[in-house]
């Protein structure tokens, strides 16, 4: 029969990585269940990878207590798992005298909560620190800090998996069976026992309790979109820029925020959408979040895009309604052994670590387990070439050839980089799987230069031509091969062009 | 310890442009000149290019792209130019020393001279910002070129191609050869911007449809592409919503521009041009940074590659002389561009010698004039009967022409 696990995670974001490795400390058996093929592909891959300090939300909430906390614990956790972290600090800009009350109410909230160093400057002192910035007054957090989201939860599932977390991807729960002795869970790739079910399904929490029998939470899919912008605009600011957060509004406003990597991201927007998965850009907010974003920082203009994507918030209030809703997290008596996390929208990137320590003294109540005695929390750090300094680079490159040869011109990926994101523990080896591990197609040309170069290094590999796609599923890549090559689609070998060694 | 060498001329990326200026480089006396590439082979983007139509002016005959290539890097080769493949540079100085690695590791290259000649790359969807889902199936047209021509891959069944720029039709025609099925070719201008021949050979002999004055507004499937949006653009540029209609495909082929590769020249302090994004040059090719040259796509796109050798060789010779003098004749003569000039090159000129000027119309016109001028004096008038965006014009003025002024100007007259 099946193995029953002690817990079944639903859900392979930053919340439940956090929660699964949180959990590999200990002598439990644990599985993540993912409906895509690579973790990281839903929410958490699609925000604004902001270490929130928690001058946003209301003092006794629950998404207070878990921002303060999660963001204590941050700088620490990257640093064990080899995870971009920089303070660089935030900015609140008041355009105009009227809304100077604005930022002291954040600085009030903020202090309430706990928030360190927290000050308002006036537009002298705003043109010091952010020469291209312009505004009336500012509240600076010295201590809101960026993070590479998709990173940390590749990282956390990479490390959760080593300490001996079972990873099942392409796995969507379809039916769960609440427990005689143990829960059962559907999935098309067969049964999964387990003791205690852990729901953190992200925009899709709501349906997952419903398949447990529990019909009382509703999310409501908010969408933001965001531009992201060239590297070159990196000089623009060093603080992410916010204006005062639109009273009423679903999100903290158009926002500018460098990225650990050196672009600038723009965005988001908010509209409430009826598809929790649609992540669709449009025309309109393109030129809606160039426009605004001008207005915080003039001198960004079209040209600079080289992307643009959306990320989905799971709001627990309608629109109609409005006004704040918090994280729920939960143990009804209806489906006693199931956590429910509902509504984990910002900050819950910067919450994720908190979020985790809650699950793991949930899951300690009803399995009080010992510590495993081969827990490593640490990710053995692996260089990013592009990081280094040019004499770590010959270093580098002197040791083992593959660092020598540059494979993704725009980000400085080497070949060593994308065979080792190739070769992930979770065994995800979709395009993208390898693009968020490594950077390579990420940068101005979008994978025009490199993408055929990583295809070559997939086949290389062993996965066939027809294989080979964007996120797996039916993101199919190619449609076979040209005329008179040797038999058909698939079977092509590596052809002697450009790039082939 | 990163390894140090010094070279006379240092050539950063091996295609045409590169290939011919090193090998003038030489010839014009140089010692040695090391031309680096990145690339596992010589011969830049021709390598993928197995149509022909090239060299009919610099090698008198027409050739396919990979045989222009050889005979490029045969003339490289016997002018004595030394060459690494597999080797990217990293990095440039304003003193012309540069950072270059390889599988043999990093090396530090200090150059008498440089020429830039780094190519262009292509504009994507996130350069122009295409509304819509995010599936697999968009594909740049070198990106489908490349895996056609050089991996024998086929991308897709049914397409849509956006954008009528020359890689797109000559796409086109080599996509409904190997049986896909082009479903049409949008172009959002009144004109197609790429060469008349192309609109001819590859999308009327296959019947390829052409649509002016489109585009596509939005990109529709969550795992392939299942379809696109196209509607018509009116006169303001903005979308005709009532001209909304959906075409079924699987792949959206994106020729939509090219954009001069110039990241390593801005690092270097280099001056760009905000209408080429390539570099500011003189008649030497000279940028403005004494001692770094550029020419080929990296200065400004070009749609003969014939063209792109010629100004290579005059870039590689100037290198030659600078990496043997020191300095060059500063060029103090503006050259402005005027009434239905998009961009006009060099951008500074010395004035002794004759000078080859490349320029862009803003528009298409018929029976117009290109006319040279300076303080409304009319130095040149060259009349001609077909001007497109999509030709480069190249004009000569000769020796001593331009002598004493401060300032030319060229337009398009009536
Ligand atoms: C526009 C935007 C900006 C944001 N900015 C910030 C920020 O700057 N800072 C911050 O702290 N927070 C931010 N957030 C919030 C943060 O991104 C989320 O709180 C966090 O990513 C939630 O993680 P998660 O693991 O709960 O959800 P997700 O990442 O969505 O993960 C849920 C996973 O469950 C899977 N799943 C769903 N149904 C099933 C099923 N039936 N079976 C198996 N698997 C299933 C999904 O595929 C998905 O991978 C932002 C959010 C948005 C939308
Ligand atoms: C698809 C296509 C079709 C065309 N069709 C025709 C045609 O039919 N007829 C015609 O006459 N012309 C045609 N052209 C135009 C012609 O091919 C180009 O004008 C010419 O190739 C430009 O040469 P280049 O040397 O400037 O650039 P490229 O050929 O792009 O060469 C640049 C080289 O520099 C290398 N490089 C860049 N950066 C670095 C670095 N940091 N370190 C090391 N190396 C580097 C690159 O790898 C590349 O090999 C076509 C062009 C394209 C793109």
């Amino acid at each position: 029969m099946y193995k029953t696990f002690d817990v079944a995670i639903i859900g392979g974001g930053v919340v439940g990585c956090a929660i699964a490795r949180e959990l590999s400390r200990y002598r439990l058996d644990v599985v993540v269940l993912e409906r895509e093929p690579d973790v990281a592909r839903g929410t958490s891959s699609k925000n604004s990878g902001v270490v929130h300090t928690g001058i946003n939300v209301p003092p006794g909430s629950l998404k207070a207590r878990l921002n303060v906390a999660g963001a204590a614990a941050f700088e620490a956790l990257c640093r064990e798992l080899d995870v971009p972290f920089k303070r660089v600090g935030k900015l609140v800009i008041a355009m105009r005298a009227e809304e100077a009350p604005e930022l002291q109410a954040l600085l009030t909230r903020g202090s309430a909560n706990g928030v360190p160093d927290l000050e308002i400057i006036d537009s002298e002192t705003v043109r010091r620190l952010e020469p291209n910035v312009s505004g009336y007054a500012a509240l600076h957090a010295p201590t809101a800090a960026i993070t590479c989201p998709y990173s940390l939860t590749i990282a956390l599932a990479e490390n959760a998996a080593s300490n001996g977390v079972a990873f099942q991807l392409e796995s969507p729960v379809t039916s769960i069976v609440p427990p005689g002795e143990a829960f059962t869970l559907t999935t098309p790739s067969g049964l999964v026992n387990a003791l205690l079910v852990i729901n953190s399904a992200g925009l899709h929490a709501d349906r997952v309790a419903r398949m447990a029998g529990l019909s009382k939470y509703r999310v409501y899919p908010c969408r933001g979109e965001y531009v992201i912008l060239d590297k070159s605009r990196c000089g623009l600011i060093t603080r992410m820029v916010y204006p005062v957060p639109p009273k009423g509004g679903p999100g903290l406003g158009v926002h500018i925020t460098p990225t650990v990597d050196g672009n600038i991201l723009l965005g988001p927007s908010a509209t409430y959408i009826r598809g929790r998965d649609d992540v669709r850009t449009t025309m309109a907010m393109r030129r809606q979040l160039l426009k605004e974003a001008a207005e915080l920082l003039p001198g960004i203009s079209p040209g600079d895009a080289i992307a643009a994507y959306s990320g989905v918030r799971p709001k627990t209030v309608p629109s109609s309604r409005g006004g704040f809703g918090d994280f729920i997290i939960e143990e009804p008596p209806e489906t006693l052994g199931m956590l429910h996390l509902v509504g984990i929208e910002s900050p819950g990137l910067t919450a994720a670590p908190a979020i985790a320590a809650l699950a793991r003294e949930w899951v300690l109540r009803y399995l009080p387990r010992p510590e495993s005695p081969r827990f490593n929390g640490r990710r053995e750090p692996s260089p990013r070439f592009r990081e280094l300094v040019a004499e770590s680079q010959a270093a580098l490159a002197a040791v083992d050839p593959d660092y020598g040869q540059i494979v993704c011109r725009c980000e400085l990926v080497t070949k060593a980089e994308v065979l080792e994101s190739i070769r992930n523990p979770l065994g995800a080896k979709s395009l993208i799987s390898i693009k968020y591990r490594s950077r390579a197609m990420m940068g101005r040309c979008q994978g025009g230069f490199c993408g055929p170069r990583v295809v070559d290094l997939l086949r290389e590999t062993g996965v066939p031509v027809d294989r080979i796609t964007l996120r797996g599923g039916g993101s199919w890549m190619f449609a076979g091969t040209t005329r008179g090559t040797a038999n058909g689609a698939g079977r092509a070998p590596v052809t002697t062009g450009a790039g082939d060694d | 310890m990163i390894e140090m060498e010094r070279v006379d001329v240092a050539v950063v990326g091996g295609g045409p442009a590169g290939l011919a200026a090193a090998a003038a480089a030489r010839t014009a006396g140089a010692g040695r000149v090391l031309l680096l590439e990145r690339d596992t082979r010589l011969g830049g983007i021709l390598n993928q290019c197995i149509h022909d139509g090239f060299g009919t002016k610099v090698f008198k005959e027409a050739l396919t792209g990979p045989e222009y290539a050889a005979l490029a890097i045969r003339r490289a080769h016997d002018a004595g130019v030394e060459t690494r493949v597999d080797t990217t540079v990293l990095e440039l100085d304003p003193n012309r020393t540069m950072t270059v690695i390889s599988r043999n590791g990093m090396r530090r290259i200090e150059a008498g001279a440089v020429v830039l000649s780094m190519g262009c790359r292509e504009r994507t969807r996130g350069a122009i910002g295409i509304a819509g889902s995010r599936p697999s199936g968009i594909y740049t047209a070198g990106a489908v070129q490349n895996y056609m021509n050089l991996r024998n891959i086929l991308v897709g069944r049914r397409i849509v191609i956006l954008g009528s720029g020359d890689i797109g039709l000559i796409m086109a025609r080599r996509l409904a050869l190997e049986g896909a099925e082009v479903a049409c070719v949008a172009e959002i201008l009144a004109y197609p911007s790429g060469l008349a021949r192309n609109i001819v050979q590859c999308l009327d002999d296959f019947g390829i449809p052409l649509h002016l004055n489109t585009t596509v507004v939005e990109i529709h499937g969550t795992d392939r592409v299942a379809g696109v949006t196209l509607a018509e653009v009116g006169c303001k540029g903005g979308i005709r919503r009532r001209t909304r209609r959906r075409v079924e495909c699987d792949t959206l082929m994106l020729s939509v521009g090219l954009v001069p590769e110039n990241e390593l020249s801005k690092r270097a302090g280099v001056v760009l041009d905000a209408v080429t994004r390539g570099p500011v040059v003189d008649d030497a090719y000279q940028t403005s940074v004494p001692g770094v040259f550029a020419c080929g796509n990296v200065l400004q796109v070009h749609d003969l590659v014939d063209y792109a050798s010629l100004e290579a060789e005059k870039a590689g010779t100037s290198a030659a002389a600078f990496a043997r003098t020191g300095a060059l004749p500063a060029a103090r003569i503006r050259v402005l561009p005027g009434a239905g000039i998009r961009y006009v090159l060099p951008q500074r000129v010395t004035g002794g010698d004759a000078i080859d000027f490349t320029m862009r119309v803003s528009k298409p016109a018929r029976d117009a004039a290109l006319v040279f001028s300076s303080d409304g004096r009319e130095i040149r008038r060259l009349q001609q009967q077909v001007l497109a965006p999509a030709s480069m014009a190249r004009v000569r003025l000769g020796r001593g022409r331009l002598e004493g002024l401060s300032e030319v100007m060229v337009e398009v007259a009536g």
